[in-house]
């Protein structure tokens, strides 16, 4: 199968930005939650800045009836937009692809209780700062992970060549047998530096790897990494990669070691501007899943009930859900 | 003894409050009253200083009082006392009781600051330290005026180390119940400090985590949950010290979301106005004695480390009110 047609489901941060790069390769067409939003990008097309500059023309709409074919759709919006998304989704697009890159887990699981896509597993750590609705600064231009998800008889083969696609367009991509090692180490990773910064209000800076001295942030991230480390092993997760060893890398890097150029983690933007969090995806799905395996992680239990309760502070109606 | 004996005109001792504020401004309006008790305070706030000597200070709220305090920026006009009582913040202890240190050549000085470790410190400096502890509370309304917000009792006992004697505790006591401030003299007040360190360092932290009041942590499972973690820590490290506590904090704790529900802890309120807390205290004092006793306190650990990154975050934005 030749994939020659993509259609990016959600057009945020991350959805723009594998729209703005992929439109440059192939036939791309948007699937936008506002009307409005679609207008613009098919009235101005898309621009990219910051690590690439591009400008590319796409189709797009808020209906998802109105969708030209396509063979892969990446469905790139938030977890906590998914069962909506996956609902308009339904009884759409047969024959297509579908590849989810929420964060957190069980993205996969949700989408198909919509349609009999075959799933593709993804996660991604790109990043980028949205400026309007048709200007996205590309930031980090780190990798999307990608692999056929269990539950469907998803080929391999479709994967790789999606992911040769997209480091044809540009963009940073592997393509894996087996995504699970991937996607758990990330989670891990996300859990730990999503919370710390929700909570501290700090970036994703040097602290959040000194462990010279009691009180240092690191000594609390490296012990959140390590419960989450013993929930794969107790899962019989072999990890991808060490996430300690990506938290340090992350902050050595030029863009965060200094905090004027900081990454934001999306938790912190989200508690900045007072949205639901994607915590109950993230730590909160790590959680469960400790209790799934009996491993106890008392840290990553106060994190997560610290940001539910934030949350809490700004939106009483939440107040019911948190365990 | 009593008091009794003791009382009979002429000037039965000078006091020097150390760090005039809300709290030091209760004590040295109430013993101001007596008139056999001379007041002096030190505090470096030069308009607060200045206020109080050309109007008096002045107390409003739970009690109307309008006090001839003798109020210095300069130790070195103060006269020598026989009492000290300590008020400051617990960063300004070491500094502000070696600025003072002259003062009290031959004087007993009690701390009634929050948290542990503030009579270590004065211990170094003094030969006579009394351990205090506080409920009353208060804010400073302008220069010179202070709103009493909350009664309550203090308890006083010599600081094991360096002791006052049993009859200057005495003295003491008798001296601040007479002025209005029911005070108790124990031969421990361990008891009582830990007490109320705990019941501290399990709400506090977490209403300037969460921006919820006292009333919401309780209410909420998840935040009712992690207090309950971090004064089953605290608890531990009290007994592995021999310290019997006056009464169960977790009791204090839901007793207090029903007298005070709407109340924002005053770490929250440091935190809002991007003031430094003292969590280095507070759940850093309870860390600092479980870690001599071998008790372990991940929880008050992680704590310390999100308030220290969140105080961390303050120094590179605009310093907000407050000194």
């Amino acid at each position: 199968m030749a994939i020659s047609r993509i259609c990016v489901i959600g057009a945020g941060t991350i959805g723009s930005l594998y729209a703005g790069h992929l439109a440059s390769v192939c036939e791309v067409s948007v699937l936008t939650r506002r009307s409005e939003h679609a207008a613009m990008l098919r009235e101005h097309g898309l621009a990219i800045s910051g690590k690439h500059e591009r400008h590319v023309e796409l189709f797009a709409t808020a209906e998802p009836a109105e969708l030209p074919r396509f063979d892969v759709g990446i469905i790139a919006c938030k977890a906590l937009d998914l069962e909506l998304t996956a609902s308009r989704l339904a009884g759409q697009a047969a024959g297509a692809a579908m590849m989810t890159v929420q964060n957190g887990l069980g993205a996969e699981t949700v989408l198909a209780r919509h349609g009999a896509w075959p799933i593709i597993s993804a996660v991604t750590f790109m990043s980028g700062i949205r400026h309007s609705d048709v200007h996205v600064e590309y930031e980090l231009d780190t990798e999307t992970w990608m692999g056929p998800w269990a539950g469907t008889a998803t080929p391999y083969e479709l994967v790789a060549e999606l992911a040769a696609l997209m480091i044809s367009a540009g963009l940073q991509a592997e393509a894996m047998a087996d995504l699970l090692p991937a996607q758990w180490s990330k989670l891990i990773f996300n859990s730990a530096i999503n919370t710390v910064a929700a909570l501290t209000g700090l970036p994703h800076v040097g602290l959040f790897a000194q462990e010279r001295e009691f009180g240092d942030l690191g000594l609390l991230v490296h012990g959140l990494i390590d419960e989450g480390v013993a929930v794969a092993a107790a899962a019989g997760v072999s990890l991808h990669e060490d996430p300690w060893e990506m938290n340090v890398l992350a902050v050595a890097r030029g863009e965060t070691a200094h905090s004027d150029y900081a990454h934001r983690p999306s938790m912190l933007e989200d508690v900045v501007a007072q949205r639901p969090t994607e915590v109950e995806f993230i730590t909160g799905a790590l959680v469960r899943e400790a209790a799934r395996v009996g491993v106890e992680v008392p840290l990553s239990t106060a994190m997560y009930r610290l940001v539910r309760a934030r949350e809490a502070s700004w939106a009483p109606s939440v107040a019911g859900a948190v365990v | 003894m009593g008091a009794e004996r003791r009382r009979g005109g002429g000037l039965s001792m000078r006091v020097c409050i150390v760090g005039c504020g809300a709290v030091g401004g209760l004590f040295a309006a109430h013993l101001a009253t007596l008139e056999d008790v001379e007041v002096w305070a030190y505090d470096v706030v030069a308009e607060h200083v200045a206020a109080i000597n050309a109007a008096g200070l002045r107390l409003t709220g739970r009690a109307e009082i309008l006090a001839t305090v003798n109020a210095r920026t300069d130790p070195a006009e103060i006269p020598p006392c026989q009492f000290g009582i300590v008020a400051t913040k617990a960063m300004f202890t070491e500094r502000a009781i070696a600025e003072c240190a002259g003062v009290f050549v031959d004087g007993a000085v009690c701390s009634v600051q929050n948290g542990v470790g503030n009579e270590e410190l004065i211990a170094e400096h003094v030969s006579r330290v009394i351990r205090g502890t506080t409920f009353p509370a208060g804010h400073v309304v302008a220069p010179g005026v202070v709103a009493m917000d909350t009664g309550g009792d203090t308890w006083i006992g010599p600081f094991e180390d360096r002791p006052a004697s049993a009859d200057e505790i005495e003295r003491l006591a008798q001296a601040l119940t007479r002025g209005g401030m029911p005070t108790v003299a124990l031969a421990d007040a361990r008891g009582a400090q830990w007490t109320k360190l705990i019941f501290n360092a399990a709400s506090n932290p977490l209403g300037a985590l969460t921006g919820l009041t006292h009333g919401r942590l309780c209410e909420l499972p998840a935040t009712r949950e992690l207090i309950r973690g971090l004064v089953r820590e605290g608890v531990a490290v009290a007994e592995s010290l021999g310290i019997t506590l006056d009464s169960d904090p977790d009791e204090l704790i839901d007793h207090a979301a029903e007298v005070a529900y709407d109340h924002r802890s005053s770490m929250l309120q440091d935190a809002l106005a991007h003031r430094r807390t003292e969590i280095d205290v507070l759940n850093g004092g309870i860390v600092a004695f479980g870690a001599q006793t071998g008790t372990p306190t991940p929880l008050n650990e992680a704590i310390v480390a999100l308030i220290a990154g969140m105080e961390h975050g303050w120094d590179s934005q605009p310093p907000g009110e407050g000194r």
